[in-house]
C-alpha cells in the first residue's frame, strides 16, 4: 500500500485537451441548444415559492399528524405541499399549487382530505401570493448582474480582458445548461433553485480563476511556446489538483444526494451537475475563448506579480 | 515558513479559541445556557423557518384608510385645479366617498369642469388613455369627481405589493433574518419570521406606518376654536405630546419621509437623549432651506402618523439638507424609527389580524435524514482528504474542522439565519476550502519533484500557491458583496454565509494549516515530505 494515496497519482499527465476542443465545442453547442429549446417549449416549473396557491387552515380532533399530513396532501391534488403546525397542536396550516381552476382544486384536495383523516375541520381556503415578490427577482437579477461585471473588472485587472470574457461567457454556459437541466427535468423550480443556482455560479467561477492562474504563470514561464501548447500543459500540470477537487467536492454532496431525502435531493444534485459543467466550462468554454482571441504576452513583467492582497 | 512568527500562532490560538467561545452555546442545552457567567456569549445558530418554524403574524392593509388618504388628496387637488383656473366654489368636500363641489357661477361650471378633468387624477394602469378620476357635471351647478371602481381596485392591489416590500425592507434591516411574507386573499399580508424572534418587536417594526412629514405649525389659529373643530382652511388638528397636547399645522407638507436618504439613531451632543440624525435628498434639502429661510421665528411640526412628535422654533435657515428628530424617545424606538424611515413608509395602514407560532415547514423525519446525510458529507471530506494527503491531510482536516468552528462562531454571533439549502451550501464551502489545500500540497509536491528540498518545496508551494487562493477567493468575496449589499431576503442570507466562508477558508486552509506544518517541521526535521 502506498499511503497517502496521493502518490499512486501519476506526477506527469500528458493529454492533449485542446484537440478534443472542437467537438467538446459541438457539445457544448447541441447542450445549451437543447437547453435553451426546453426552456421555450416548457419553461421552468415554477413552484409555490414563486407563483403562489391556495392556503386552507384544517383542524383535527387530537394533534394534528403533521407527517402523515405531508405525504397525503400531493396525493390529494396540492402540489408543491407545503404544512405547518399553526398555533395550537391541533392545527396546521396546509399550502399547495393548484392547477386548472384554482378554487375546484382547492376544493377536491378539501374533500380528498376530509376522505383521509375523518373528523378533519376545515377553514374556508384563501389563495396566497408567492414567496419570492417582484421586487425580490428584480433586486436578485441585478444583483447577479453587477456582480458578473465587477468579477469580469477583477479578472481583466489581475489577468487580461479575454480572460475575464472567457470566465463570463463560460459561467453564462453553465447557468443555461444548468436552468436547461431543471426545465428538462421540470423539477419544481423553488427559492433553493436559486440558491442551488448562485453556488453553482461560486464553484464555477473559483474553476475558471484557478484554470487562469496556472496559464498565466506559464505564459511567463515559456515566453516563446504556442499557445496552444502552454494551455495543454498548464491543464496536465492542473490535472491532479482538478480531479482531487472535484471528487472532494462531489463526494461531500452525495451523501445528501442519495441519503438526504426529497427535500435535500433536487437542490444537492442541481449543485453536483454544477460542480461538473463547472469543471468542464473551465476548460472547453473559457479556455477555447482565450486561445480563439490570442493574448498578450510581451508586454507582461518578467516577474511575476505579488499576490494583490496581503498576506494573512 | 518554517519559523512561523509567534504573532501568527497567536492569531491561530485566538480564532480556535474564539470559534470554540462562540459555537459552544449552540450543543449546550439552555439550563446551562442561561447560567453561564454574563461576559460569555450565549446567541445560538438562528435556524430558518423550513428547520425550527417561528412566529406569524397576519395583517390586513386597511384600504379604507387608504381610499380616505386618497379623497382627502383628491380635494386638495380639485381646490388647488379651481383656484388656479380662478372660479369661485363653495361646499367642496367628500361625500359617499366622491368629491363634490359647487361652483358659484352658473356660467363657469364648464370651464371648472374641464379644469378638473385636466389637472386632477393621474393615468389608469392598463388602460391607453383612460383616467383614473370621472368629472361629471351634476344639476344645481355642483360637479361630482370619483375615482373609477377599476383604479379602486388596481390602488388596493399595488399598496398590498407596495406594503409587502415595505415591510421585507424593514425586516432585511434588522439583519439576515429570511422572514417568509406573502400576500394572502386580497388585502391581508402574512409574516412569518423563524425561532424566537421577538414578536413585539416584530410588531414594532412591521405594524407602523411610518409616515413622516414636516409641516408648518399654523400660529394664527385660535387654539379654542380649533378644538371645537373650527379651522382655518387648509389647517388641520393634530394630537401633540406632553408639552402641548395638540397642534393646529398647515396641511400642506413642506417635505415628506421620501426625501429621507439616510436616518439613524444617535444622541443628541447637548442633552444626552436619544434622537435620530437624518439627511434630505436634493429635492428636500432645497425645499426644507427654502421653506427655513422664508419661516425664520416659527416652528415647523415633524408629524409621524398623523401625530406631532415635535415642533422646533427655526432659529436660523436650515440649508445643510441634514437635521435631527428629537422627542420622546428610548434608544431601541430613536433606532426603530430610523429603521423604518430608511425602509419608506407603508402607503396605508396595517392592522393586525392574528398572531400565531408556527412549526417548522419540514417534518422532523426529513430534517434528521438531511442533517445525517450533511454530516456524512462532512465526514467524507475529512476521511477523503487524510486518505489522500496522509498526516499532510490530517493538518487540512484540522484545519477544516476549525473552519467549521469559525463559520458556527460568526454566524451565531451576527445571529446570520441557517436554512436547509444554506448548510449544503456549507458543505460547499468545506469543499471548496478544501481545494485551497489542495491547491497548495499540489503545488509543495511539485516543487519536491523539481528537486527542491522540503523547506524550499513548503516555502514556494504555499508562496506560488497563495497567488491563486486568494485570486479565487477574492472573486467570491466580490460577488457576495455585491449581493449582500443589493440583493434582498434569501439572497442577502446566501451572500452574507457565502462572504463568513470565504474569510475564514483562507484564513484556516492557510494560515492554520502552515502553523501545524511549521511545527511538525520543527519537531520532526522530516528529510522528505509526506506527500512526495
Amino acid at each position: 500500500m502506498k499511503w497517502p494515496f496521493i502518490r499512486l497519482l501519476p506526477r506527469e499527465f500528458h493529454i492533449d485537451f485542446v484537440r478534443l476542443a472542437p467537438f467538446a465545442a459541438i457539445v457544448s453547442a447541441l447542450l445549451v441548444l437543447g437547453s435553451v429549446g426546453s426552456f421555450v417549449a416548457q419553461g421552468l416549473n415554477f413552484g409555490i415559492d414563486f407563483v403562489g396557491g391556495t392556503a386552507i387552515e384544517v383542524r383535527t380532533k387530537g394533534p394534528v399528524p403533521l407527517g402523515e399530513l405531508r405525504a397525503a396532501v400531493p396525493a390529494a391534488g396540492g402540489h408543491d405541499a407545503q404544512v405547518q403546525g399553526f398555533g395550537r397542536p391541533d392545527t396546521a396550516i396546509v399550502r399547495f399549487r393548484t392547477e386548472g381552476n384554482a378554487f375546484q382544486s382547492a376544493e377536491r384536495v378539501k374533500q380528498n382530505l376530509a376522505a383521509k383523516f375523518p373528523g378533519m375541520e376545515f377553514k374556508p381556503p384563501v389563495v396566497v401570493g408567492p414567496k419570492v415578490s417582484g421586487e425580490l427577482m428584480s433586486s436578485g437579477f441585478m444583483a447577479l448582474g453587477i456582480a458578473l461585471v465587477l468579477m469580469l473588472a477583477y479578472i481583466w485587472f489581475r489577468f487580461q480582458l479575454q480572460f475575464g470574457l472567457g470566465a463570463v461567457v463560460a459561467v453564462f454556459h453553465d447557468i443555461v445548461l444548468t436552468l436547461g437541466l431543471l426545465s428538462i427535468t421540470q423539477i419544481e423550480f423553488s427559492m433553493t433553485s436559486i440558491a442551488a443556482l448562485l453556488t453553482v455560479i461560486g464553484y464555477s467561477m473559483n474553476e475558471k480563476v484557478i484554470t487562469f492562474d496556472r496559464l498565466r504563470e506559464n505564459l511567463r514561464k515559456y515566453k516563446t511556446t504556442p499557445l496552444r501548447e502552454v494551455i495543454n500543459k498548464s491543464e496536465n500540470e492542473r490535472l491532479s489538483r482538478t480531479l482531487i477537487t472535484g471528487s472532494t467536492a462531489i463526494l461531500a454532496l452525495a451523501g445528501a444526494m442519495f441519503l438526504g431525502g426529497p427535500v435535500l435531493f433536487p437542490l444537492v444534485s442541481t449543485m453536483v451537475f454544477g460542480i461538473v459543467i463547472g469543471t468542464y466550462s473551465s476548460v472547453y468554454v473559457a479556455l477555447p475563448i482565450i486561445l480563439l482571441w490570442g493574448v498578450k504576452r510581451n508586454d507582461e513583467p518578467a516577474e511575476p506579480l505579488k499576490p494583490a492582497g496581503v498576506r494573512p | 515558513m518554517i519559523t512561523v512568527s509567534r504573532w501568527r500562532i497567536i492569531l491561530v490560538v485566538l480564532a480556535t479559541l474564539y470559534g470554540i467561545l462562540f459555537t459552544l452555546p449552540n450543543v449546550l442545552p439552555q439550563s446551562v445556557r442561561d447560567s453561564l457567567p454574563g461576559f460569555l456569549p450565549k446567541q445560538t445558530l438562528n435556524l430558518g423557518l423550513d428547520l425550527q418554524g417561528g412566529s406569524y403574524l397576519l395583517y390586513e392593509v386597511d384600504t379604507k384608510a387608504l381610499r380616505t388618504e386618497q379623497l382627502t388628496n383628491l380635494v386638495e387637488d380639485s381646490r388647488t385645479a379651481l383656484r388656479n383656473a380662478e372660479i369661485d366654489f363653495t361646499g367642496l368636500g367628500v361625500v359617499n366617498g366622491e368629491v363634490n363641489v359647487r361652483i358659484n357661477d352658473p356660467t363657469k361650471v364648464e370651464a371648472a369642469a374641464k379644469a378638473l378633468r385636466e389637472s386632477v387624477g393621474g393615468a389608469l394602469v392598463g388602460v391607453a388613455g383612460g383616467r383614473d378620476v370621472t368629472v361629471s357635471i351634476q344639476p344645481d351647478q355642483r360637479i361630482r369627481v370619483a375615482y373609477v371602481a377599476q383604479a379602486l381596485d388596481a390602488q388596493a392591489a399595488k399598496a398590498v405589493e407596495q406594503s409587502i416590500e415595505v415591510i421585507r425592507r424593514r425586516i432585511d434591516e434588522l439583519g439576515t433574518k429570511e422572514p417568509d411574507i406573502r400576500r394572502q386573499g386580497a388585502n391581508r399580508i402574512s409574516i412569518a419570521a423563524p425561532g424566537e424572534s421577538d414578536p413585539k418587536k416584530l410588531q414594532d417594526i412591521v405594524g407602523q406606518t411610518a409616515k413622516l412629514t414636516f409641516q408648518m405649525v399654523d400660529e394664527t389659529a385660535d387654539p379654542v376654536q380649533a378644538q371645537q373643530g373650527r379651522l382655518p382652511p387648509g389647517s388641520v388638528l393634530l394630537p401633540g405630546d406632553d408639552i402641548q397636547p395638540f397642534y393646529v399645522v398647515k396641511r400642506r407638507a413642506l417635505v415628506t419621509g421620501e426625501m429621507l436618504t439616510d436616518a439613524q439613531g444617535g444622541f443628541n451632543p447637548q442633552t444626552g437623549r436619544p434622537v435620530v440624525n437624518f439627511r434630505f435628498n436634493g429635492v428636500g434639502a432645497k425645499r426644507f432651506g427654502d421653506a427655513t429661510a422664508q419661516n425664520v421665528g416659527k416652528r415647523f411640526a415633524i408629524v409621524l402618523d398623523n401625530k406631532v412628535i415635535s415642533a422646533p422654533n427655526i432659529n436660523e435657515p436650515i440649508t445643510g439638507g441634514s437635521g435631527q428628530i428629537s422627542g420622546n424617545f428610548t434608544t431601541e424606538s430613536a433606532n426603530n424609527l430610523a429603521i423604518l424611515l430608511r425602509a419608506g413608509a407603508l402607503p396605508a395602514p396595517l392592522t393586525i389580524q392574528e398572531q400565531q407560532t408556527v412549526s417548522a415547514e419540514l417534518g422532523a423525519d426529513a430534517i434528521r435524514a438531511g442533517a445525517i446525510s450533511l454530516a456524512i458529507g462532512g465526514v467524507a471530506i475529512i476521511v477523503f482528504i487524510i486518505l489522500a494527503y496522509g498526516l499532510f491531510g490530517v493538518f487540512a482536516a484540522l484545519a477544516l474542522i476549525v473552519n467549521v468552528l469559525l463559520i458556527l462562531g460568526i454566524m451565531s454571533m451576527t445571529q446570520a439565519t441557517l436554512t436547509f439549502p444554506g448548510i449544503a451550501g456549507l458543505i460547499l464551502t468545506l469543499a471548496v476550502a478544501v481545494d485551497a489545500n489542495v491547491l497548495i500540497y499540489e503545488r509543495v509536491r511539485d516543487e519536491a519533484h523539481a528537486g527542491r528540498t522540503p523547506i524550499m518545496a513548503l516555502e514556494h508551494g504555499y508562496s506560488r500557491a497563495l497567488v491563486s487562493i486568494l485570486d479565487a477567493n477574492i472573486t467570491s468575496a466580490i460577488s457576495a458583496i455585491i449581493m449582500f449589499q443589493f440583493g434582498s431576503g434569501p439572497i442577502r442570507g446566501f451572500a452574507w454565509t457565502l462572504l463568513i466562508g470565504v474569510i475564514t477558508s483562507v484564513f484556516t486552509a492557510v494560515v492554520v494549516t502552515q502553523v501545524l506544518i511549521g511545527w511538525w517541521f520543527r519537531a520532526t526535521k522530516p528529510k522528505s515530505l509526506p506527500i512526495e
